[in-house]
């Protein structure tokens, strides 16, 4: 990962478990002990579709993927757009790659300034 | 106990309407209040059941709106948005207000005007719903449903073709409901071939964008005997959440909001899923009648497809599965549709249902907000 790159950052929790997104609290309601950078890792498709009906904002069409990552034997999800034209399969490895803008902020409802446009797309490798 | 009561029901047309959100409410309630000839100065609360109405219209204080509108004042009014499921929430706002003993008499209205918006913008509102780690990536709720349909035909060995057969169904019987967006058949060709929106789910996998309105009018059983020999009562009912964050969770084939608010509504009524005789469920996607199917216990986990391929949830079959036409050809104007999902079973259990009657005591309604991330269930049984 660059300088420039943030982490595709997951919190880890008491009880072992993580999730992407990190919240407050975890499954069990304790706070988080530590966080993960999940672009160090590579993942595998669980599920994908391609969307053709995008909202304002959104490249078309859009393929998106679930995919899960395993970090020391502890299972994470996360769902992302794949990168250009791919197709993907389930079961396929991917690996995240750093996009600037991943949507245009302000061209849909959400307030632009609410939260962040940048994030990790889905390589098939 | 004194159970609580439904006394009278109305639904506007649905379908793309020039009246706006005022409009669409004030039609449902005055029809509600006039089927259940109860007068607007007897309402003691007033909920309006609405998503989105500011971001649609630009029209908000739509509960206080409708008091005046029908001359319903000094009622205590509250909005309830729970996004697509404010209807059923709605329900179990109703319910509980005249459970606790607060209100004798209360009317619940739930409405949505949307066709006014191209299809991106009303998908856009629907998707403001999602987790910002979610919609930065443009994911949408059809997204969600292509992407869940994929991994349960995957998981399950379920044919595709399986979830056309939920379209068609709901398309045949939204052919006798007169308040239905669409009343025309479709053939699973039509379906198959329709274009594709959420790969591998097609156009007539999903819902419409719908204007509409339903209204219901709710008192304790000891009331209702004042007014009509035709009612319904709420047996059980039960809400709850799942993830916010849909990919999250631990089996993405399962609702758990669907599970939990089930098993709540189960125990209060003391039924099982086996004494349900007739069910409306969100089929906002056709994917989501095989989810809510199978989690609300009616089949085993995978098998819910089964069901629809053999015709056990058509309306001759053993168990009758959106009657009214669904989501999927009745329309889905959001809050209104939780309301209209127990305007049908009300319908049903009172034998008024016209030419979708079905031979039933015992209703279900299932209404989902986000993809499974809030959940309202109702059951109902006649007097």
């Amino acid at each position: 990962m660059s300088d420039e790159q943030p982490a595709m950052e997951a919190y880890r929790y008491p009880d072992g478990s993580i999730t992407y997104p990190g919240h407050p609290v975890g499954p069990d309601g304790e706070e988080p002990v530590g966080t993960v950078d999940l672009s160090d890792y590579t993942a595998t498709v669980l599920t994908w579709t391609t969307s053709t009906a995008t909202p304002p904002g959104v490249r078309q069409p859009n393929t998106l993927a679930i995919v899960e990552f395993d970090v020391d034997g502890e299972p994470v999800r996360a769902i992302g757009q794949v990168t250009g034209e791919d197709e993907v399969d389930i079961g396929d490895e991917v690996r995240p790659v750093y996009c600037e803008e991943l949507r245009e902020p302000g061209a849909g409802i959400r307030e632009p300034a609410s939260q962040e446009w940048d994030g990790y797309r889905f390589e098939p490798l | 106990m004194d159970r609580v009561a439904i006394i009278g029901a109305s639904m506007t047309q649905f379908g793309q309407r020039d009246a706006w959100i005022r409009e669409l409410l004030a039609e449902a309630g005055q029809a509600a209040l006039a089927d259940a000839d109860v007068s607007p100065d007897e309402i003691e609360h007033l909920y309006v059941s609405n998503m989105a109405s500011g971001e649609f219209e630009g029209q908000t204080g739509v509960p206080n709106a409708l008091a005046h509108d029908l001359a319903a004042m000094p009622a205590y009014t509250a909005r309830i948005d729970q996004t697509s499921s404010s209807g059923g929430a709605g329900v179990y706002a109703a319910w509980q207000s005249v459970a606790s003993g607060a209100s004798d008499m209360t009317m619940l209205v739930g409405g949505e005007k949307m066709t006014h918006r191209s299809t991106a913008e009303s998908t856009d509102v629907i998707a403001s719903l999602t987790h910002p780690v979610e919609y930065k990536h443009g994911v949408t709720l059809p997204s969600f449903a292509g992407l869940t349909a994929r991994l349960y035909l995957d998981t399950y060995d379920a044919p595709r073709e399986s979830l056309g057969k939920v379209a068609v169904k709901n398309h045949k019987n939204g052919v006798d409901n007169p308040h239905a967006q669409f009343r025309k058949e479709v053939d699973l060709d039509t379906v198959l071939d329709s274009p594709v929106v959420a790969d591998p789910l097609r156009l007539y996998d999903f819902c419409p964008i719908t204007d509409g309105s339903a209204a219901l009018v709710f008192c304790p059983e000891s009331v209702a005997r004042e007014y009509t020999d035709d009612y319904a009562v709420i047996s059980g009912i039960g809400g709850a959440t799942d993830t916010h964050v849909v990919h999250e969770r631990a089996d993405p084939t399962t609702m758990g909001g669907v599970v939990n608010s089930s098993e709540i509504a189960y125990e209060m009524a003391d039924l099982e899923p086996d004494d349900i005789e007739v069910a409306e469920l969100h089929d906002m996607f056709t994917i989501l009648e095989f989810l809510q199917s199978e989690d609300l216990g009616f089949f085993e986990k995978g098998e819910g497809w089964k069901a629809v391929e053999e015709g056990v949830t058509d309306r001759d079959g053993d168990l009758p599965i959106n009657t009214s036409g669904g989501l999927k050809s009745k329309g889905h104007p959001l809050g209104a549709s939780g309301v209209a999902q127990v305007y049908e079973i009300y319908k049903q259990l009172i034998g008024d249902a016209g030419k979708r009657q079905v031979d039933a005591d015992v209703g279900l309604a299932c209404n989902v907000g986000g993809f499974g991330n809030c959940v309202t269930t109702t059951i109902m049984e006649s007097r």
